[in-house]
C-alpha cells in the first residue's frame, strides 16, 4: 500500500489558487524530490501536507497511511508520522531545545499508546542524534532556534526528525542557506534516516542537494502542476537546461 | 490569521474553577464605616489601646481623603465608583471553641481547602511548608508552629502578634507603609481584620518556606489583610502567598497592605500567586485588588525580592516596591501579569535607591488576551546620595488576539550622575507560526500556547519556589484556556 497518495489536489492561499491539480504517490522506502522554480507551489504543497490552516484545500484528496490526511489537525498528522522540516524554523524563546523535543516525542508516544519517556532516557538519545548532526551539546539547553545561525537551525530540524522518526519526512528547502560543509552534514543525517519503512519528500529549488541525497524520483512542479517526472537524471537535465525548458515543453505539450 | 484569533479566543474561555461558597456561620458587622465601626473591630479583636488609636487616626485620615474625593484616579483602569458605606468591614467564622489542632477545624473549611488543592492534612506531612490559613479574616489553623518556634521564628496571625508581641508590632507597623501613604493603605490601616506576622531573629535562616493561603469567602465583605515581615540582622526568610476566591456577582474590594523590613545582611523573598475571581466573560463581577506592598531594605547588604504571578482579579492595582536604604542593598521585582476577558491590571514596581551601591532588577512580563488591558507602571528613583546605584529593567508584553491592550509607563528619575540604568522593552504577538511549528511536532494547540507563554515567563518562573512555579504554570494555562483559537 502506498504511504502517501495525492489525487488532483487543489489549494489556495488568501484566495489565490496555488496548487492546480497535483497527483503524487509515495511508497514506503522511497525518496521523492519535488523541484521547481520560485512560486511554483513547492512550499505550499509541503504546508498543505503538514495541515497548516491558512492554506485552504479547494479540491482533491490526500491519503496518508490509508487515512484521509485532509481531515487531520496538524498535531494529529504529526502524530501519525508526518514530519516537516521547515524552510524557516521558528524561534520559541524561553523553551529549551531538549524540553521541547521531549514534549514532542512524548506527544507522539502518547498518541501511539506508549509510555512517556523521562529525561534520563531521553537525553542520551538526543545527544546521540546531535552528535550525528555535529551539533554542540550547548544546543540542548538553548531556547528552540533562538540565536541559532541559519545552518544551525536547519541542522536542528534534522535532529528533530532523527528523534521523532517519522514515517514520512517532508523537507522544505532544507538546503537553502546552507554552505557546502553544512549541506554535507545535513545530507549525512538525512541519508542515515533512509530506510525501507520511511519515505521522504525533498522540496528544493536546486539540484545541489540531490548530489548528496540521491532521490528515487524527481518531479518538476511548475505553476501548481507536476509537469514532468523521472529518475535522478531528470534533476541533472534541469540543472543544465533550466526550468524554462520544462515550461516550454509544457507549452508544447498543450499545443 | 483570523482562525488564529478564533483559536486564541477558544482557549481563554474556561470557567473559573474555584467558584464555590462554603456555608459557615459568620460573625459579621453590618455594612458601613464610621468611628464606631473601627471601635467595634478593635473590640471584637480584643486589641490594646495603641492599636485602636492607630486605627482611629488612619480612619480620620482616610475619611478626610474620602471627603475630598481623593481616591486615586491615575491608574489606567476603569471601574464604577465604590460605595464604601455598602461594605461590611468585619466578618469572621463563628468560633465554637479554641482550636488546638487541625482536626478541630470546621470540616467545611477544610473541604474548601481541599477543593483548592491544599489539603492541610497533607500539608502537615509536606515537610518544609508551614501554612497559616486565613479564612476570610481570621486565621483558623496554623501548622509547623513548633518547628518554627524552635528556630525562634515567629509566624502567626496578625491578631496573635498584637496580643503576644505588641512591642514588635508597635515598632514596625506603618514603618514602611505609613497610614497616610495612600487612600487604600489608609483604609486598610483603619479596618484591617487580620493577616500574617513574621519575625525572623538575628542570624536565623528560616527552616522552611512560609506560606499563607488567603480566601475571600463572605459575600460583600471587603477583605483587608495586613502582613508584616521582619528579618533581623543576617536572617533569611522566603514567604509564599497564594489566593483564590469564589464566584461573586458583585465586585469585592480587597485592599491589603504588606510591609517588609530587612535589617543588615538580611534577605526577604516574597512570592505571590494570585488567581482571585477575575469576573465573567462579559466583565461582570470579580475582585478589585488594590494592594500596597512595600519592602524596606533598611540595613547594609540587605535584600528584598518580590516575585508575583497575577492571573486573577477584575482590577489589579499593585506595585510591590523596594526602598533601598542600606548601602549595597538589593531590590528585585519579577512579575507575570495576565489579563483575559475584561480584566484590567495596572501593576509594576518602585525602586527607590537611597544607599550607596544599591542595585535593583525589574523583570516584568505582561500577557493580554481577550479584551484584557495590561499596564506596566514602574518607577526607578536614584537619590542624590546613592553613589554607584544600578538598575536593570526589562519589560515585555505579549498580546494574544487583537482586542487586548498592553501599555507601559516607565518613570526614571536620577539625581546622582554615577548611576547606571538599563531599560529594555518589547511587545510581541503570539505567532501563528510558533503555534504551527509546535503542532507540527505533535504538540496540541493548547499545549503549544501554554508552552510559548511559559517560555515568555521563564525569567520570572525561575524565581519562584518549585511547587509554586508548577502551580503558576498551571494557572496560566487555565487562565488562558479558550483564548487561543
Amino acid at each position: 500500500m502506498s504511504l502517501l497518495e495525492i489525487k488532483n489536489l487543489h489549494a489556495s492561499v488568501n484566495g489565490n489558487e496555488i496548487l492546480k491539480g497535483i497527483d503524487l504517490t509515495v511508497n514506503p522506502g522511497e525518496v521523492h524530490s519535488i523541484m521547481g522554480p520560485n512560486g511554483s507551489g513547492k512550499s505550499t504543497l509541503a504546508q498543505v501536507l503538514a495541515r497548516r490552516e491558512s492554506y485552504q484545500v479547494t479540491g482533491g484528496s490526500v491519503s496518508f497511511a490509508g487515512k484521509d490526511l485532509l481531515e487531520r489537525k496538524p498535531e494529529d498528522a504529526a502524530c501519525e508520522g508526518l514530519f516537516m522540516a521547515f524552510q524557516y524554523p521558528v524561534e520559541i524563546p524561553g523553551i529549551s531545545n531538549a524540553y521541547f523535543l521531549r514534549a514532542a516525542l512524548n506527544a507522539l508516544r502518547k498518541y501511539r499508546g506508549e509510555d512517556e519517556m523521562d529525561a534520563m532516557d531521553f537525553l542520551p538519545l538526543l545527544r546521540e542524534k546531535m552528535r550525528m548532526l555535529e551539533m554542540d551539546e550547548r544546543f540542548l539547553n538553548r531556547p528552540v532556534n533562538e540565536g541559532f545561525s541559519g545552518g544551525e537551525k536547519k541542522r536542528n530540524e534534522i535532529v528533530q526528525m532523527a528523534v521523532l522518526e517519522p514515517r514520512l519526512a517532508v523537507l522544505d528547502e532544507t538546503d537553502s542557506g546552507l554552505d557546502i560543509d553544512a549541506l554535507k552534514i545535513v545530507a549525512k543525517g538525512v541519508n542515515a534516516m533512509r530506510s525501507k519503512d520511511r519515505a521522504m519528500v525533498l522540496v528544493t529549488h536546486y539540484q545541489r542537494l540531490l548530489d548528496y541525497i540521491v532521490p528515487d524520483f524527481v518531479h518538476v512542479l511548475v505553476n501548481g502542476r507536476i509537469v514532468k517526472s523521472g529518475g535522478p537524471e531528470l534533476a541533472l537535465e534541469l540543472e543544465q537546461k533550466g526550468y524554462s525548458w520544462t515550461e516550454r515543453e509544457l507549452a508544447g505539450a498543450r499545443r | 490569521m483570523s482562525s488564529t484569533v478564533n483559536q486564541i479566543q477558544d482557549l481563554t474561555q474556561q470557567e473559573y474553577k474555584w467558584g464555590f461558597v462554603t456555608s459557615v456561620d459568620e460573625d459579621r458587622l453590618p455594612p458601613g464605616l464610621n468611628e464606631d465601626v473601627i471601635r467595634a473591630i478593635a473590640a471584637k479583636k480584643g486589641e490594646p489601646e495603641f492599636m485602636l488609636e492607630w486605627r482611629l487616626k488612619s480612619y480620620r485620615y482616610w475619611a478626610s481623603q474620602e471627603q475630598k474625593q481623593a481616591e486615586p484616579k491615575w491608574a489606567n483602569v476603569k471601574f464604577a465608583p465604590i460605595d464604601y458605606q455598602a461594605i461590611s468591614y468585619y466578618s469572621a467564622p463563628k468560633k465554637k471553641k479554641e482550636l488546638k489542632s487541625l482536626e478541630e477545624v470546621d470540616p467545611e473549611i477544610l473541604d474548601t481547602y481541599t477543593k483548592l488543592g491544599i489539603p492541610l492534612h497533607e500539608q502537615k506531612l509536606l515537610a518544609g511548608v508551614a501554612v497559616d490559613a486565613v479564612f476570610d479574616s481570621v486565621s483558623v489553623a496554623t501548622t509547623f508552629k513548633e518547628k518554627l518556634a524552635e528556630a525562634g521564628v515567629i509566624f502567626c496571625s496578625f491578631s496573635e502578634a498584637v496580643k503576644n508581641h505588641p512591642e514588635l508590632v508597635k515598632k514596625y507597623l506603618g514603618s514602611v507603609v505609613p497610614h497616610t501613604d495612600n487612600f487604600f493603605a489608609a483604609l486598610n490601616s483603619a479596618v484591617f481584620s487580620d493577616g500574617s506576622f513574621v519575625y525572623v531573629p538575628k542570624g536565623v535562616r528560616c527552616p522552611m518556606e512560609l506560606s499563607t493561603y488567603f480566601r475571600i469567602n463572605a459575600q460583600n465583605t471587603g477583605q483587608f489583610e495586613r502582613t508584616l515581615i521582619i528579618a533581623d540582622e543576617g536572617a533569611y526568610v522566603s514567604y509564599l502567598e497564594g489566593c483564590t476566591a469564589p464566584i461573586r456577582d458583585e465586585n469585592q474590594l480587597h485592599a491589603a497592605v504588606v510591609e517588609l523590613i530587612a535589617h543588615d545582611n538580611a534577605t526577604i523573598k516574597y512570592s505571590t500567586v494570585q488567581n482571585w475571581y477575575p469576573g465573567d466573560k462579559e466583565g461582570k463581577g470579580g475582585i478589585y485588588n488594590f494592594v500596597t506592598k512595600r519592602g524596606k531594605a533598611l540595613g547594609k547588604n540587605s535584600k528584598i525580592s518580590w516575585t508575583q504571578v497575577e492571573t486573577g482579579s477584575a482590577i489589579t492595582w499593585k506595585y510591590p516596591s523596594c526602598i533601598l536604604q542600606g548601602d549595597n542593598s538589593v531590590g528585585e521585582f519579577y512579575s507575570v501579569a495576565l489579563t483575559n476577558n475584561y480584566q484590567q491590571a495596572d501593576t509594576g514596581t518602585k525602586m527607590i535607591h537611597i544607599g550607596k551601591n544599591t542595585k535593583s532588577t525589574v523583570v516584568s512580563k505582561g500577557i493580554s488576551a481577550g479584551h484584557g488591558q495590561n499596564t506596566y507602571r514602574g518607577m526607578v528613583k536614584i537619590l542624590k546620595g546613592a553613589q554607584g546605584a544600578r538598575n536593570y529593567t526589562q519589560c515585555d508584553s505579549l498580546l494574544i488576539g487583537d482586542k487586548c491592550g498592553a501599555h507601559t509607563f516607565p518613570y526614571i528619575e536620577v539625581k546622582n550622575a554615577s548611576a547606571r540604568m538599563e531599560h529594555e522593552a518589547s511587545t510581541s504577538k503570539i505567532g501563528e507560526d510558533q503555534i504551527f511549528y509546535l503542532q507540527q511536532r505533535g504538540i496540541s494547540k493548547e499545549e503549544a500556547v501554554s508552552m510559548i507563554i511559559n517560555g515568555f515567563c521563564k525569567a520570572v518562573f525561575k524565581e519562584l519556589p518549585m511547587e509554586f512555579a508548577v502551580e503558576a504554570q498551571k494557572l496560566l494555562s487555565i487562565s488562558l484556556e479558550g483564548s487561543v483559537g
